[in-house]
């Protein structure tokens, strides 16, 4: 099945178009194609006419053009002739927003698409979904793109089963400033499922990392799916709801009994070198480290500050994280101190976390920051930032990314996110390097290094 | 493939949605898997003749299509020494319901794991490792991998225990053998791939751990219903 019709359309049709309700999703989300998008769009709709000037084809067959990719949101019992017109049209794929199938107790009806789709060898996403966004490429979300948070493109490609946390997000992605290379609702999953995309997301070449919301797995799907992921080059990340067991079926052993749904999901997905998100600041924190650096660490952690605070509570995360803060020599410590300011020569403590205390100024961090780099025993930096000392200009994060590049050694950094720090942020994320609005994130973006490989 | 004598054994047992005990032992033995001496026994004559030729102590445990969970009928006896408590043993077993004959076995020490497995709706046949005896559920110290086992992940389920430094010779103790451990693992998992359309879950509880090797001393089959 070939899915590039659907993720890089260059035509695109969107049946079911309103000839008299502006707000109806198709016509939202043919708004937003004809206008902001490099795509030809066509308006379909069985009554034909015309839609702010534009000729509304009444039949998918009648468009002139190969369609690549059809945009289908008529009402369910429809869908399935419409299935048929696209694969007589020769689509290349579609997206069925339309709900009214399994999730409704109609999965006779979701079925009847599957096996259409099948014959034909035809992609499709859906049905009830919010589709595909891919930046600058393709939108099918029914959501006005006034109301929609849009991540800057990039490298990590979002799976979900739900849009709603999906285009949630996206938004947290663009806070962050973590770039999207496609971000996808499978909704039903009726045809295309995780593994597909997994399988298509290996080998897309704007896609380094692919992460995943999921609510579960077929029978035996999962089994399948860890065995893909584990000989995916990429790291995979998924985020999984449901924790707790529907119900307490009575257990007759103790094997059944501490073996329930959500541990064994855990535990075999770790085996795999998956890495498992519990929550979206995991979810988040793990795709933008992720994106930065896709090679494993051992899980050593040197830790920069300007506080002895904010190096005592990320001391306290890295350990209930299960990384390690080795500390440094004395002869290396009288090498970093040596080089730092006469001023703050004698306060710094220089064992690990360094605290450069408030006195220090960019070229402290800068030479900490090389120092530490250069050890084998350190994995990762994370840098504490508190841009708010007078020593520490907004140079800062374009400097440390910079000597975090030469020594090839990963860095992530902790600054709060206001706008008054945005230049000191983008120094760092324009460079490539991961900036987290909390100390807890920061580490968690070093967790997820350590977590991407099998355990 | 799964050896006929093994499938023969699921078959003959699906009637009671368990497999008795001296038939999972026997199951077990013939996937290449250790466990005690044993023979299942109905007479007391049965009884002395196999505690004589293996000598005391042994472990006697009642065999009834009826009792999933023998300790709880105290269909249990551990460390009997001599024939006088053998044959009141079996007495006393013999008015236990569905009662069909008795378990005897060469008593076992050693530290006390479970070895366990399930098949998961997502992922199929998944492998447990624990800290076993009664407590299994109180401790809750396991690690569970999906099964076929790699020597790696064999390794690894130890490494995750809580409580691996005290099989890997805390304070001066013996450590176990890890190397029969891991065995154990991969050859249960290999098994539980085989059986996968006939089993729900297996406990093999206690495994008898030891710097020699590792046995398992009771085991529970629960078969798909």
């Amino acid at each position: 099945m070939n899915l590039r019709p659907l993720f890089e359309p260059k035509t695109m049709a969107v049946v079911g178009v309103s000839l008299s309700n502006d707000r109806h999703p198709a016509n939202i989300i043919y708004n937003k194609a004809h206008l902001r998008y490099p795509l030809k769009v066509f308006p379909v709709n069985p009554r034909g006419g015309s839609l702010l000037g534009e000729r509304v084809f009444s039949d998918i067959l009648e468009i002139p053009e190969k369609v690549d990719l059809a945009v289908i949101a008529v009402r369910a019992d429809a869908v399935p002739d419409v299935l048929q017109e696209c694969i007589r049209s020769r689509v290349g794929g579609a997206t069925i927003i339309s709900g009214g199938f399994a999730e409704v107790d109609r999965k006779d009806l979701q079925d009847r698409l599957v096996a259409v789709a099948r014959k034909a060898n035809f992609p499709f996403i859906g049905p009830n979904c919010l589709g595909i966004y891919v930046p600058t490429v393709v939108d099918t979300f029914f959501l006005p793109g006034e109301r929609m948070i849009h991540p800057t493109a990039g490298n990590v490609a979002l799976v979900s089963q739900s849009g709603g946390v999906l285009v949630d997000q996206m938004v947290k992605f663009a806070e962050q400033g973590i770039g999207l290379s496609l971000a996808v609702s499978i909704g039903n999953k009726a045809l295309i499922r995780e593994q597909t995309l997994l399988d298509y997301l290996v080998a897309d070449p704007e896609t380094n990392v692919i992460a995943f919301y999921i609510e579960g797995f077929d029978k035996n799907e999962g089994r399948n799916f860890v065995l893909a992921a584990s000989q995916c080059p990429k790291p995979v990340i998924v985020l999984k709801a449901g924790k707790t067991d529907a119900g307490s079926r009575a257990v007759s052993s103790h094997t059944a009994s501490l073996a329930g749904d959500h541990e064994v999901f855990s535990a075999v997905l770790a085996q795999y070198g998956v890495v498992e998100a519990s929550n979206e600041l995991e979810l988040v924190s793990f795709c933008e480290s992720l994106s930065c650096y896709q090679k494993a660490i051992r899980g050593n952690v040197g830790i920069i500050t300007g506080s002895g605070g904010h190096g005592a509570l990320s001391v306290d995360v890295c350990s209930d994280r299960g990384l390690s803060i080795p500390s440094l020599s004395e002869t290396v410590q009288m090498e970093i101190k040596d080089q730092l300011s006469v001023s703050i020569q004698t306060i710094a403590a220089l064992s690990n976390p360094i605290d450069l205390t408030g006195s220090a100024v960019d070229d402290d961090f800068v030479t900490a920051a090389r120092e530490m780099g250069r050890l084998p025993e350190i994995d990762a930096v994370i840098v504490l930032l508190l841009p708010y000392l007078p020593g520490i200009t907004s140079d800062l994060g374009a400097r440390l990314s910079q000597g975090s590049r030469r020594d090839n050694k990963p860095l992530v950094a902790y600054v709060p996110h206001v706008e008054k720090y945005r230049m000191l942020i983008e120094g760092f994320e324009l460079n490539r390097i991961p900036v987290s609005s909390s100390i807890e994130g920061a580490v968690l973006m070093v967790e997820a290094m350590r977590r991407c490989q099998p355990c | 493939m799964l050896n006929q004598e093994i499938k023969d054994i699921l078959i003959y047992s699906q009637k009671h949605d368990w497999v008795l005990e001296p038939d999972a032992k026997r199951l077990l033995r013939l996937a290449g898997i250790k466990v005690p001496k044993f023979s299942r026994v109905t007479t007391v004559d049965d009884a002395l003749d196999f505690a004589h030729k293996n000598n005391y102590p042994v472990v006697a445990k009642v065999v009834s299509s009826e009792v999933v969970h023998k300790s709880d009928v105290g269909g249990v006896t551990l460390g009997i020494t001599d024939d006088g408590t053998l044959t009141e043993t079996f007495e006393r077993f013999s008015a236990i319901k569905g009662f069909c004959g008795m378990l005897v076995e060469e008593s076992l020490s050693g530290f006390e794991l479970i070895v366990g497995a399930k098949v998961d709706y997502q992922f199929g046949p998944v492998v447990l490792l624990g800290i076993g005896g009664t407590g299994v559920e109180i401790y809750r110290d396991t690690v569970l991998r999906m099964a076929p086992l790699r020597p790696e992940d064999a390794a690894s389920m130890i490494k995750g225990l809580k409580a691996h430094q005290l099989l890997e010779g805390y304070r001066g103790a013996e450590s176990v053998n890890v190397e029969q451990l891991i065995h154990l693992l991969i050859t249960f998992s290999e098994l539980v791939m085989q059986i996968e359309l006939y089993f729900e879950s297996i406990d093999l509880n206690p495994v008898m751990c030891t710097a020699e090797q590792c046995i398992v001393a009771d085991a529970r089959i629960m078969l798909r219903g």
